[in-house]
């Protein structure tokens, strides 16, 4: 415990005595009126992700049909059926082999085009991670403004683990060339899926 | 509102006009020819660094220089342009300043708050004062758990504490999962920027590396072929690894949660996939609140890379069912340096790299010509607060044109820190023998105003000669590669007295 004590007594000792009140952050807004769900779509294609056309059928269905095209596939919705079983045992490594995950995410960001992915969401947090491809369902009615709004979500303080996901895995380390699926997946595809509680 | 409708929502996606997320360049940059890769400074002890050789050496490879200044300027109008779609983007920065300053005048306060959340959430929290004792507590918490092999996110502050060099000779082998962090560490380099540490190289550069090390083709210089070979390499790498280690980019101490920001996902691979989970965080990381994180989370990629977030914006707040997580706060001169009257608003620094992509010097010369953890701007201030011997010729290498400071998402006054640290080095005896000469002369003048206007009414005027000595010595490292502008015909002063005073009546 002594170089706990030592770091707090030098920080004690040498922190500037100087008034620097904690400042009121506001809320920042958006116009009433504005368009939540066209935001988010806006943000979420800026940051490479993909939002399939549904045309008239139903997005459930698109994505059971694109599951299907897929060897090893992953769900945490309930609605969606994939092939590879999931508890809260199941080694996180062991996810490693899946296709294509599919999440419902708790809430999503207009402004950054972010989905929360918490670890109730996940179940097994590495199935934001290991899947080659993941998909998420996002209720409409779940999205907030802004950032400042987002961090007055609940689960903030209730969760040991949650993501903002902003569109897949990306990387430009070398020279600037963006590529998609450095180490986490290669694609995000988003589709609006109201939820029954929602 | 429109479109509460999941089947009209899930219509016609909107298509990007440009990619403007994760790091990818605006514009298509592509290397043209082959060319070594000049290195870096060399470290000699505690020699002083020789950061002007070591960027003549990157000046001299056109190409490597090209693409460097080139890539970074386009980061740096990225960022610009994310600050001009924000109305309330100075709000932003005078608040982040404002929590900063509030967090590091009460750092003891929030650390404990801090540690009291954290523990109360099942995360075990050690104290490190030095790099030694950092690595000490890490090394025998993967001793205790039997770890081989540990998988790594990018941190600063490993790189700080020489974290890599250390487990090598303690027998754990670390693997950077970050692409570019990779590249550095095959390479056996330092990371040559906080956000990009690959920066510096081209993509035959990398190519080599990975044939040299990866095994890949080395005539197939492809980015989307090594990405992805680097990709396949290092995965079964990360699946058995038994323990993961991450830095943070903010600590909340409200709620004892540490947030973590990447583009690739890579921290939250390291975090979650093995069984032991370790994150390395320097004390001035800590926030107050919750309600503070969004501004900071607005800020940084915005500043970074001019996207609107990170692709993953991580928050860990207690250990994932099953696993273990331990977090190393660590001092290593933090505290020391809050107590810098000059300089302690420098721990306000979110690391953002900013001030690095629009500095000239930095652009010019590459993130290794300064021999130091921390290059560009922001390094110029914290390197001698580590070693002022070794790093004292380092606040020489700036333009002082403020650029830095405009930038800087929590209004460090970075260009003032540096003519801050060339006054101390002044009075310490700091000072090489040839800056000294150029101060004292640059300074007689300066303070001189009388023989100032002299000098540079003279027909051969200042602007062409003293700054030409002051500029385009080997010291200045700005000065390679540039010219000064045409001095004007008259002076200032010689217009002003051919026009206004004589208008008022009164001699200049
Ligand atoms: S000093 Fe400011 S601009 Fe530079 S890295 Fe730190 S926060 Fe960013």
């Amino acid at each position: 415990m002594s170089s706990r004590e030592d770091i707090l007594a030098r920080v004690r000792a040498h922190k500037p005595a100087l008034a620097r009140p904690l400042p009121q952050v506001p809320f920042f807004d958006p116009p009433p009126g504005t368009d939540l769900p066209a935001t988010f779509r806006e943000s979420f294609v800026r940051m490479g992700g993909t939002l399939p056309d549904c045309g008239q059928d139903d997005p459930l269905d698109v994505v059971r049909r694109i599951m299907s095209t897929a060897p090893v596939t992953c769900s945490r919705v309930p609605e969606i059926r994939g092939n590879r079983s999931l508890s809260d045992d199941t080694p996180p490594a062991s996810l490693a082999d899946i296709d294509i995950g599919v999440v419902r995410a708790s809430f999503g960001v207009a402004e950054t085009g972010s989905v929360c992915l918490t670890e109730e969401d996940l179940l097994v947090n590495t199935l934001g991670y290991l899947p080659q491809h993941l998909i998420v369902l996002l209720d409409p009615a779940r999205i907030v403004s802004n950032l400042h709004r987002a961090y007055q979500r609940p689960e903030w303080r209730s969760m040991h683990y949650a993501v903002l996901q902003s569109g897949p895995s990306a990387t430009a380390d070398i020279e600037g060339v963006l590529v998609h699926g450095a180490q986490g997946v290669r694609s995000l595809r988003l589709f609006f899926v109201p939820g029954h509680d929602g | 509102m429109s479109g509460a409708q999941g089947s009209d929502l899930n219509r016609n996606p909107p298509h990007p006009g440009r990619l403007d997320h994760a790091e990818g360049a605006s514009i298509p940059l592509h290397s043209r020819v082959r060319e070594a890769q000049p290195r870096g400074a060399v470290i000699n002890g505690d020699q002083p660094i020789d950061q002007a050789g070591a960027a003549e050496r990157f000046i001299a490879a056109p190409e490597h220089e090209r693409m460097h200044d080139a890539r970074l300027w386009d980061l740096r109008q990225k960022r610009d342009r994310q600050m001009h779609g924000i109305a309330e983007w100075e709000d932003l920065r005078r608040l982040a300043s404002e929590i900063k300053e509030h967090a590091l005048t009460h750092l003891d306060h929030y650390l404990e708050q801090f540690e009291t959340n954290a523990r109360a959430n099942g995360i075990h929290v050690h104290w490190a004062q030095d790099a030694d004792e950092h690595n000490a507590i890490i090394l025998s918490l993967l001793r205790d758990h039997g770890v081989k092999r540990l998988i790594k996110s990018k941190s600063m502050l490993t790189e700080e504490c020489g974290f890599r060099d250390f487990m090598a000779e303690s027998g754990v082998e670390v693997v950077e999962t970050d692409l570019g962090e990779r590249i550095q560490q095959l390479d056996d380099e330092a990371p040559s920027h906080v956000v990009v540490p690959a920066v510096h190289k081209l993509r035959s550069d990398v190519a080599e590396v990975f044939a040299r090390t990866l095994g890949t083709d080395p005539d197939d210089d492809d980015v989307h072929y090594l990405t992805e070979q680097q990709r396949e390499k290092t995965r079964p790498l990360i699946l058995d690894a038994q323990a993961g280690l991450t830095g943070a980019n903010f600590v909340v101490a409200e709620t004892g949660t540490f947030v973590v920001c990447t583009n690739e996902g890579n921290a939250d691979l390291s975090a979650n996939t093995p069984p032991l989970q370790i994150a390395s965080i320097g004390i001035e990381k800590v926030i107050p609140r919750l309600e503070d994180l969004p501004v900071f989370v607005r800020l940084l990629s915005r500043s970074a890379l001019g996207s609107p977030i990170t692709q993953y914006t991580s928050h860990f707040r207690g250990p994932r069912r099953g696993g273990e997580l331990h977090v190393v706060l660590v001092d290593n001169g933090r505290s020391e340096r809050l107590g810098m009257e000059q300089f302690w608003t420098s721990l306000k620094c979110i690391r953002c790299g900013a001030c690095m992509n629009t500095c000239p010097v930095f652009r010019r010369s590459g993130g290794l010509s300064y021999g130091a953890t921390y290059a560009g701007p922001i390094g110029l201030i914290i390197d001698p607060t580590f070693n002022r011997h070794r790093y004292s010729s380092l606040p020489f290498s700036s333009t002082l044109n403020g650029s830095c400071t405009n930038v800087c998402p929590v209004r460090i006054n970075i260009h003032e820190q540096i003519a801050g640290w060339r006054r101390v080095l002044a009075e310490t005896h700091e000072l090489p023998l040839m800056k000294k000469v150029i101060m004292r002369e640059a300074g007689h003048l300066l303070s001189h105003p009388a023989l100032y206007r002299t000098a540079i009414a003279t027909a051969d005027s200042a602007l062409k000669h003293l700054p030409r000595f002051m500029v385009y010595n080997r010291l200045n490292t700005w000065g390679h590669g540039r010219e000064v502008p045409a001095p004007p015909r008259e002076t200032f002063h010689q217009w002003y007295a051919a026009n206004r005073a004589t208008k008022k009546g009164k001699p200049a």
